[in-house]
């Protein structure tokens, strides 16, 4: 891996607390800086989008650094980009944890919630579920990732390879389309598992 | 449902791993960012790190625990003990944790816990709840266990049961279930409680206090619990966290395997063929 390729972006918008992140990629070798600037959202060679909290927040701080330009050009270009839980939710076209708002609109898809309080699935989804990818993928192995969430998608993601998992259902663990990835889990929280996934990601 | 997660629980004092019986007479075991690596080496699922004696002036000295936790721990973190509002959990979520455990301040002012769940979403919040009593309640709401505060040593006069209902009603997305009569004791968990508060909540319950086998945690899970926190038998090392995970799977639980590398072939954790 070469020097370059071990500097990773991480947008800072909002509270969330993104020591994790930020250590998941330190201690993988990488030098790491955050940033809210447009600018720096586009040029960046390695971007991750993460996400705690609610849909709406993060879209509104999304649109209030001026980031939806920036972050949907770098997507659709194919630059290498990582989005994490809600940083993968904030990729669909809406959620129904907050009507009315857009996504980024490059995924296909609207967030759903799950049923709560069916027989033994409890909401939130809280802990290690089996992720399989399909045919193709590159960067999301199989195995157990860690999930921390009450909102996921269940539509196929169109021209992105899929990663499923069940939980009350099939649900989108993860899609990648290139060095592009979204996460439904959590990879810097994911041990030995989340490890291999960044490593892959870095070398994408 | 879930591989039941095992989570070790470091009880901090002054940036040390301490432990006590039925919260009391706390003896030193250890640095807590070694210990949290070494059991996410063994297979942790999670870690919990609660302040046990946390005040006002040791807040810094909690913050630096655990940001040197979250620098050598890449499984998920949970932070408990002396939180008195939306910035000690905004501070703590800034140093690495990945949920904060609120206990005494929840029960002060409950919407604590809906305004925790606006800013940082439901899963980021858990509701510790200590509970004292054996049950054997039932007249009038009353489950025949009361929440304590202070580390056990002050009565609020609350059913523990409604109030992890009301707990997960204003917004907590976990309970953290502890029995303080079976805490340290290794008598096993309350198991009654756990099936009492199972059958109000549906968010995940970590059940807790009085481990000391598999055997324990497997009851546990059958009474309700999706996760196992123990102390005692993992740092006086009866146990390590593979084994018990190799118990459990004998026991008929589920439980995560370790990641072997890319391109595994994933085993299936129930009675593997």
């Amino acid at each position: 891996m070469s020097g370059r390729a071990r500097a990773v972006t991480v947008v800072r918008t909002s509270t969330a607390n993104l020591a994790s992140v930020l250590t998941g990629f330190e201690r993988l070798g990488c030098t790491v800086r955050t940033t809210a600037d447009p600018g720096e959202v586009a040029a960046a060679d390695r971007l991750v989008l993460p996400g705690v909290g609610a849909f709406a927040a993060a879209r509104r701080a999304i649109a209030s650094h001026g980031l939806e330009d920036a972050l949907r050009e770098r997507i659709q270009r194919g630059h290498p980009t990582l989005g994490i839980c809600l940083g993968m939710q904030l990729m669909a076209h809406g959620s129904e944890e907050a009507p009315g708002v857009a996504g980024l609109g490059v995924l296909d898809g609207v967030v759903g919630s799950y049923e709560s309080g069916e027989e033994g699935w409890r909401v939130p989804q809280m802990g290690w579920n089996l992720v399989t990818p399909a045919e193709g993928c590159e960067i999301v192995p199989r195995g157990y990732a860690y999930f921390a969430n009450s909102y996921r998608l269940t539509a196929a993601p169109g021209d992105w390879l899929p990663v499923w998992c069940e939980y009350a259902g099939r649900f989108l663990a993860a899609v990648e389309r290139g060095p592009v990835v979204g996460c439904q889990f959590h990879p810097e929280l994911s041990g030995d598992y989340g490890k291999a996934l960044l490593t892959r990601w870095l070398e994408a | 449902m879930l591989p039941v997660r095992i989570i070790p629980c470091l009880d901090v004092r002054d940036g040390r791993v301490v432990k006590g019986v039925k919260f009391r007479g706390l003896t030193d075991q250890g640095d807590p960012a070694a210990l949290a690596r070494a059991y996410e080496e063994q297979g942790a699922d999670e870690v919990v790190v609660l302040d046990v004696t946390a005040t006002p002036e040791r807040r810094g000295t909690r913050l630096d625990t655990v940001a040197a936790v979250r620098a050598r721990l890449s499984v998920p973190l949970t932070v408990g003990g002396g939180i008195g509002g939306i910035e000690d959990a905004a501070a703590l979520l800034e140093a690495g944790a990945d949920k904060v455990a609120v206990n005494t301040a929840a029960l002060r002012r409950p919407a604590l816990l809906t305004d925790l769940a606006a800013r940082f979403g439901s899963q980021c919040v858990v509701a510790s709840i200590d509970a004292l009593g054996s049950g054997g309640g039932g007249r009038g709401g009353d489950s025949g266990y009361e929440v304590v505060v202070r580390s056990g040593t002050e009565r609020v006069a609350r059913d523990a049961v409604a109030w992890a209902r009301e707990a997960v009603e204003r917004g907590a997305g976990e309970i953290l279930l502890t029995s303080i009569d079976r805490d340290g004791t290794r008598s096993g968990y309350e198991l009654v409680l756990l099936r009492a508060v199972r059958s109000v909540v549906h968010v995940p319950i970590v059940a807790s206090g009085g481990a000391d086998s598999p055997e324990h945690m497997a009851d546990a899970v059958r009474a309700g619990a999706d996760a196992v926190l123990a102390a005692s038998i993992f740092h006086q090392g009866n146990w390590t966290v593979e084994g018990v995970k190799a118990a459990l799977t004998g026991l008929g639980v589920s439980v995560r395997p370790g990641y072997s590398g890319v391109g595994e072939t994933a085993r299936t954790v129930e009675g593997a063929a």
